[in-house]
């Protein structure tokens, strides 16, 4: 298939180990920082391809995982509520609050739907006028064009049944946390491929010299993931500190400025709290003050549901690349994704549900 | 497990109080109800085997003996219905132990208000796809509920079969050095049943695999010595795989670029986010055969409608017993392990 079996070939994965292993002369840590990457990566078993110089940690970018609990129990809320079709991307359903998940809520009679996108919701919204439609908005910056554009088109179509549950996080004060941390180990890192399509990179510029830490805007495949560790690997060796993109078949330096349009249209900047880490200052978007209505947790008042994190898990410590899945003693056994005790286990795209899925619970620890 | 747990932590880490959809996903769910909840209630050593059909001594004869329910929707789909699909279904299942399928039983729940040409159709569907099978429909029931209280239709067939004198075909006898031979591509049935039920825009249509599997199995025993048979179906090949070694006590390793996969199917999971690993097939079996027959039974299938693009996947092994490996196609491995749930589309 064009566009993907270029980016799994192994022979050109072989020649990008082998040039990796030539360059590298002492131990480095790096962190993708996409849910995607780490998915690829244990997914090809790349990871274990790599010379022992080289160690991947994985990073924060997995909107299932960050988003608080307190933020699933107000979703839940929501959809508990009669009459509400509640809107969600598939994975969401299953990610457990304080007591059960969407799935359970649907089981019990709740109107609960998957969608594939946002806009999805305003058909849905046209067709039930008497019903209040929920979307619940989780993601980085890649799916925050397309929710902005539902709730403008709502505004434009004069719907007043459509609302958006917004959970929207940021990828640069994440890295920003990541790096200011004192126990930090990470050296370099693999910039977000999605986020950057629409965001570009320009963000990046200023946490790269600040930190002196290179950072290299990274695709999903096999090989875009090796190129650019090999991309970060030569910057560490020469003492360098730049942005480098990777991803250039997707990313520019601008990225898509329509779809940062209408993100400021409809969306500003807050503060927000993440999921096994707590509030990072200005990660996050909300609605802005003119889209009130739009808002879910004002129309349903939600806004007094509060949550507190089990105390047990270490998916903060994972989330910020200080610890890997096997170094916690409930991984594979109390913690599956069936049973998750936190924020890494719940989604695919978690580093522990992705180690759990690719069967690492039962293999001897990997590095 | 995990039940001390659960009052520290106000995540849910115990079972759940009401059925799921995940039971229904012939994952790990769906395992746990049935080994902790019909098992113990209805235990007997022809159900503890936990093969998709139970082989019974009966005056001399082995009989081969399943049962089955469908409950698809959409009730029609690119490649075929829920009535094709109700005979394929127990003719594969029985066919998987080697048996030649013989008769059946079709029983239907109706919804009320269920269009009676629709009805017509899939019976007609279903007389045609047992008439090409050579199994006969010899009783049957029909009952009808409330609106709202079923989802259209749902049939359940029974089949019983002959196994013929020799055959010993059971997951549990695949044994190290077997060659896994995979009749065909996989996830054309699920992913035609999901584009069609989502309605999802694919450039091309995918059309579910279903077929009868038996003449197919025929031609591989007239061909050599097979050790284990399943289809595919829910949960896909992955599953299957899990379950023989499982059963055999054995080892797996299949590679990834040996599996064949049609390009819009492909393409389908990739924009979803799905592993075609997992998803469901309904006219593809795999078989682990001794090594020394292993080319004369694949020459066999190629040369069958069904199993025409059969490839030799992987080998059984005496290492790492009750584990599949899958050797990625960058030269990596990952282990394939039982899906908890149905796979759902990703965010991103």
């Amino acid at each position: 298939m064009k566009y993907l079996d270029e980016y799994r070939d192994e022979r050109v994965s072989t020649a990008l180990l082998d040039e990796i292993r030539r360059t590298v002369t002492r131990p480095w840590t790096l962190m993708e920082v996409c849910g995607g990457q780490t998915h690829s990566i244990v997914r090809y078993g790349l990871d274990q391809l790599l010379p022992a110089e080289v160690e991947l940690v994985h990073g924060p970018g997995c909107p299932v995982c960050v988003t608080p609990l307190e933020m699933i129990d107000r979703a839940h809320a929501i959809a508990r509520r009669a009459g509400v079709i509640f809107c969600s991307f598939g994975d969401m359903l299953r990610v457990p609050g304080s007591q059960g998940d969407l799935f359970q809520i649907k089981a019990e009679g709740g109107d609960v739907r998957i969608v594939y996108s946002p806009l999805d919701c305003l058909k849905l919204a046209r067709a039930h006028p008497e019903r209040p439609v929920v979307f619940f908005a989780v993601g980085f910056e890649t799916t925050a064009p397309a929710n902005a554009m539902a709730v403008w088109q709502a505004r434009a179509q004069g719907l007043a049944n459509f609302s958006l549950l917004v959970s929207h996080v940021l990828v640069p004060p994440a890295i920003a946390a990541i790096l200011e941390s004192p126990s930090n180990r990470v050296q370099a890192f693999l910039g977000p491929g999605h986020v950057c399509a629409v965001m570009g990179w320009s963000e990046y510029e200023p946490l790269a010299e600040r930190y002196r830490v290179p950072m290299v805007i990274t695709g999903f495949e096999p090989v875009d993931l090796l190129e650019g560790i090999l991309m970060a690997a030569r910057q560490l060796e020469q003492g360098r500190a730049t942005v480098e993109n990777q991803y250039a078949r997707a990313v520019t330096r601008e990225g898509n400025v329509e779809a940062r349009k209408t993100i400021g249209r409809v969306f500003e900047v807050c503060d927000r709290a993440w999921r096994g880490i707590g509030v990072i200052p200005r990660s996050g978007y909300r609605l802005r003050p003119e889209f009130a209505e739009y808002d879910a947790e004002r129309i349903f008042d939600v806004r007094s549901v509060h949550a507190a994190e089990p105390a047990v898990c270490i998916s903060g410590q994972v989330l910020q690349g200080h610890k890997k899945p096997h170094d916690c003693p409930a991984f594979g056994t109390q913690c599956t994704p069936q049973t998750p005790l936190g924020a890494t286990m719940v989604s695919a795209e978690g580093a522990c549900a992705a180690y759990y899925n690719c069967g690492r619970h039962m293999a001897p620890a990997s590095r | 497990m995990g039940k001390e747990f659960a009052l520290a932590c106000p995540l849910p880490v115990t079972g759940r109080k009401t059925i799921v959809l995940g039971h229904g996903s012939g994952g790990r769910l769906t395992a746990q109800l049935v080994r902790d909840l019909f098992l113990p209630a209805f235990d007997n050593e022809f159900l503890r085997k936990l093969d998709d059909q139970a082989v019974l001594k009966l005056g001399g004869a082995r009989i081969a003996f399943t049962t089955d329910s469908f409950v698809v929707t959409p009730l029609f789909f690119p490649g075929g219905d829920i009535g094709k699909l109700a005979v394929h279904g127990t003719v594969n299942d029985l066919a998987m132990s080697g048996a030649r399928p013989l008769y059946l039983s079709a029983a239907f729940i109706m919804e009320e208000g269920l269009p009676l040409d629709e009805l017509a159709r899939i019976t007609a569907s279903m007389a045609e796809a047992a008439k090409a099978a050579g199994v006969a429909i010899v009783t049957g029931d029909t009952k009808v509920v409330n609106k709202g209280s079923a989802d259209k239709l749902f049939i359940t067939t029974t089949g019983i079969g002959l196994v013929p004198d020799g055959v010993a075909i059971s997951a549990s006898n695949a044994r190290p050095g077997d060659q896994v031979i995979l009749s065909g591509t996989i996830g054309d049935h699920g992913m035609a049943v999901f584009s069609r039920r989502e309605n999802l825009e694919l450039e091309s249509t995918i059309e579910s695999d279903t077929a009868p599997l038996h003449a197919l199995v025929q031609a591989m025993l007239a061909a050599g010595e097979i050790h284990a048979l399943r289809d595919p179906t829910r949960g896909g090949l992955a599953t299957s795989l899990c379950e023989i070694a499982g059963s055999a006590g054995i080892g797996v390793e299949i590679h990834a670029r040996r599996i064949p996969v049609r390009q819009p199917v492909r393409a389908a999971c990739e924009i979803l986010g799905m592993d075609p690993l997992f998803v469901a097939n309904e006219g593809k079996l795999v078989a682990f055969v001794a090594p020394a027959a292993a080319d004369a039974v694949l020459a066999a299938m190629r040369a069958t409608t069904e199993g025409r693009d059969a490839a030799i996947v992987g080998e059984a092994v005496g290492a790492h017993p009750g584990m599949v490996l899958l050797k990625t196609e960058i030269g990596g491995s990952r282990i394939l392990d039982l899906p908890f749930n149905e796979q759902l589309p990703r965010i991103c």
